[in-house]
């Protein structure tokens, strides 16, 4: 793999592929020095154009439990706030010797402009890029559902069948796009519920069911219900009168939290607006992968750093 | 080449289909036949050869002042004439804006100066482009620019009072308000057309109802008062109905359509290429063709190139931190031959009409009412029809490469462009500035 820029570039063997092995990169995490030398001499750049503790927290363990050095870059109070551009941010640091970029932006697209552009030869790895994608959270979110589902006989395995409900602000969310087109490879169905003015346009032309009504939604039995963060900022732009509305019409409250079949996964990509899209019992309950994910993420992030910079000759390491 | 030596045409097929011989004397057409002959004439041979009457664009920027470093009058004036352009309106969103009677009459006299086209300054309605008070209007009409078209572009007069007392008041000099139509809250922020693609692609959805809306708006705003209005670059196929509908009713509006929308479509945005970013969006494939066939209709008057020149480094970017634009003097013609003529849409008469005859009469540009006739101010491009090349940057004249066409095959070439008498390219060659800049009287 030379990037990962869109799970849509991911065919079911390559995705099938990347979860199995980051199920041997879970399995070297219990060890007593969870750590592999296979990137040792390698360097890893985290470019976070976008404020991300968590993404790049993740990607920074990724990468030094495979022993490759990891440079930050962080878009506040750096040289980007002056004004200085992706390109010349991306040749900046190429210049230092670096063999991956793993890229969180603002803009939809900028993985693929920073892959396509030839400003530099490092492999890309797409952090998040505007409303378009994250790939590497679809990926995580996909191995914690199959965990869920096969234990410790995941590895080959799918998630045909499984039945998964995306709530909340799909409109602005590159996790739910992300979702959808993995799950979809791997042969889940996919339904939306959401306001009206939080589902895309042209949503019917996408691979999903999708609906405004989440009791519904939730009366169907789905086997996962992801919940997506709620950005405040969104009611002052008309796409919801308020957040009390917003939390009894689409937040996973403690009623319907109750109404739930004993075995459905809840999941969130976090940062959680607790009392918001989902209520503390629900985010803390049982059924709750939220802190799974967290550490899958750790996981997907080697298995995807392995990927892409095994295929190619260290360009750090002279 | 002295500017009283003259220019003998030789076998141009006009645009009726007939060939003729066109002798060019003193800047004019001086005779027209077969068999001409003229002692020490320069001499064209343009046998297999469309004549066309000098393409007239109601839409280019030229950036000076201001911009320099995108393009100059003098550089835009040589795509224009690399082109086959004779006369090109130059929007008024420079540094400063062209709202008062000095601008306009500096980029008018700039364009005077180089002598490679008729530099007709657009003015724009609101002073500073602000869209708050109507700037000098009057005294911009009254200028030695004598300006006629008056628009924001880039911008839409939304303020639906402004639009109207605008329309209301250009009626006083002959003028004609050229409205960009794109309601300001329906696309804050939008980066492409509004559809499933730009959901599936983390865009801002640019809709069409933004673009619909404005125009049913001033059409209605048009009729009320009774004054003229011209809807720039319309690019949907509903646009396209509430002009039509417009038209029946006898509201006076004309409209134009921008090359690239009668050719690309939004799957182009798909790679995040920001070369294909241009407002309005490239839109559906449905509405490429509904423009298509609006054209060759009449319900769009014209073809106007929206030439938008803008530094490398605006383009090499992530899209949404992009300029919106593309150039467009330079293939304009050979966009709208591949789009409409080839497809047997249009016949190069109707071209004539949409690149030459209605842009010049909605911009009350004379000399190109009666092209061809002994008399007439010799503006005349001569394209070779049956030439096809591989687009590439080396083929642009102008001083920015953000075009969308790198690698496209496209048909057609310019192969001489006369204007007022003056050759401007000759052999598909631009000739220089002293060559050009000499014949200016």
């Amino acid at each position: 793999m030379r990037h990962l820029l869109s799970v849509r570039d991911l065919d079911r063997g390559a995705a099938v592929g990347i979860l199995d092995l980051a199920e041997d990169m879970a399995d070297v995490a219990t060890r007593a020095v969870p750590r592999l030398p296979t990137l040792r001499g390698r360097t890893v750049a985290n470019l976070f154009f976008e404020d991300s503790t968590r993404t790049r927290l993740s990607f920074e363990a990724a990468a030094k439990r495979l022993s490759a050095d990891v440079i930050t870059f962080s878009a506040k109070g750096s040289s980007v706030s002056k004004g200085e551009s992706l390109k010349d941010t991306a040749q900046t640091i190429a210049a230092m010797g670096i063999d991956a970029v793993v890229l969180r932006h603002p803009a939809s697209g900028a993985a693929r402009v920073l892959a396509d552009g030839q400003w530099i030869d490092a492999a890309v790895i797409n952090a998040g890029d505007g409303m378009h994608e994250h790939p590497t959270q679809g990926l995580l979110d996909a191995f914690t559902m199959r965990k869920a589902v096969h234990g410790t006989a995941s590895r080959g395995t799918g998630l045909d069948g499984l039945r998964v409900t995306i709530v909340g602000d799909i409109l602005h969310s590159r996790v739910a796009r992300s979702n959808i087109w993995l799950l979809k490879t791997l042969g889940a169905s996919v339904h939306l519920v959401g306001p009206e003015t939080l589902l895309p346009a042209g949503v019917g032309a996408w691979p999903v069911t999708s609906g405004t009504d989440l009791d519904d939604a939730l009366a169907g039995k789905p086997d996962v219900v992801m919940m997506l963060r709620v950005q405040g900022e969104r009611m002052h732009a008309a796409y919801f009168p308020n957040e009390r509305e917003y939390s009894r019409q689409w937040g996973l409250d403690d009623a319907r939290l109750a109404r739930l079949a004993p075995d459905t996964m809840v999941m969130h990509p976090g940062p959680m607006n607790r009392g918001l899209e989902i209520s503390s019992a629900a985010a803390d309950s049982a059924r709750s992968l939220v802190l799974d994910q967290v550490a899958n993420g750790v996981s997907i992030r080697m298995a995807v750093l392995y990927l892409v910079l095994s295929g190619s000759e260290g360009r750090g390491a002279v | 080449m002295s500017p009283l030596t003259s220019l003998l045409i030789r076998g141009a097929t006009l645009p009726d289909g007939t060939a003729t011989d066109l002798l060019v004397d003193h800047g004019v057409i001086a005779e027209r036949g077969s068999g001409l002959s003229q002692t020490g004439s320069t001499v064209i041979d343009a046998a297999g050869l469309q004549a066309l009457p000098g393409l007239v664009d109601l839409h280019t920027h030229l950036r000076e002042p201001g911009f320099e470093q995108s393009e100059t009058v003098l550089s835009g004036s040589r795509a224009a004439a690399a082109g086959g352009f004779t006369a090109v309106h130059a929007m008024a969103n420079t540094s400063p804006v062209a709202d008062t009677a000095g601008v306009v009459e500096q980029v008018a006299s700039l364009g005077e100066q180089h002598g490679y086209t008729t530099v007709r300054p657009v003015g724009a309605v609101t002073v500073g482009l602000a869209g708050e008070r109507l700037s000098e209007i009057g005294a911009m009409a009254q200028s030695r620019a004598a300006v006629r078209v008056f628009s924001d572009d880039g911008r839409c007069v939304s303020d639906a009072l402004l639009m109207r007392r605008a329309l209301e008041y250009v009626k006083t000099f002959g003028g004609v308000i050229a409205q960009h139509s794109q309601e300001p809250r329906l696309t804050e922020g939008a980066q492409m057309n509004e559809g499933a693609l730009s959901s599936e692609l983390g865009l801002a959805g640019w809709p069409a109802v933004a673009e619909e809306a404005i125009i049913a708006r001033d059409v209605l705003l048009a009729q009320h008062v009774g004054a003229r209005l011209h809807v720039c670059h319309l690019s949907t196929a509903g646009s396209v109905e509430v002009i039509r509908w417009a038209k029946a009713r006898g509201i006076r509006v004309t409209a134009e359509v921008a090359p690239h929308h009668l050719l690309l479509d939004e799957q182009l945005v798909a790679g995040y290429d920001a070369r294909f970013k241009v407002n309005p969006p490239l839109r559906r494939s449905e509405d490429v063709l509904a423009l298509r066939a609006a054209l060759a209709e009449g319900v769009i008057d014209i073809v106007a190139t929206d030439h938008a020149p803008h530094p490398i480094e605006t383009k090499e970017c992530a899209w949404q931190e992009a300029s919106f634009g593309m150039v467009g003097l330079e293939t304009a013609l050979s966009v709208v031959q591949a789009a409409v003529v080839d497809s047997g849409q249009m016949s190069w008469a109707d071209v004539a009409r949409v690149l030459s005859g209605k842009p010049a009469e909605i911009g009350r540009l004379s000399g190109y009412d009666a092209p061809f006739t002994v008399g007439a101010p010799a503006n005349v491009t001569l394209v070779d029809p049956g030439a096809r090349r591989v687009f590439g940057v080396e083929l642009l004249r102008g001083k920015s490469v953000n075009t969308p066409y790198l690698g496209r095959e496209l048909p057609g070439r310019v192969v001489a462009t006369v204007h007022r008498g003056v050759p401007t390219v000759l052999d598909g060659e631009l000739r220089t500035p002293e060559e050009v800049a000499n014949h200016v009287e």
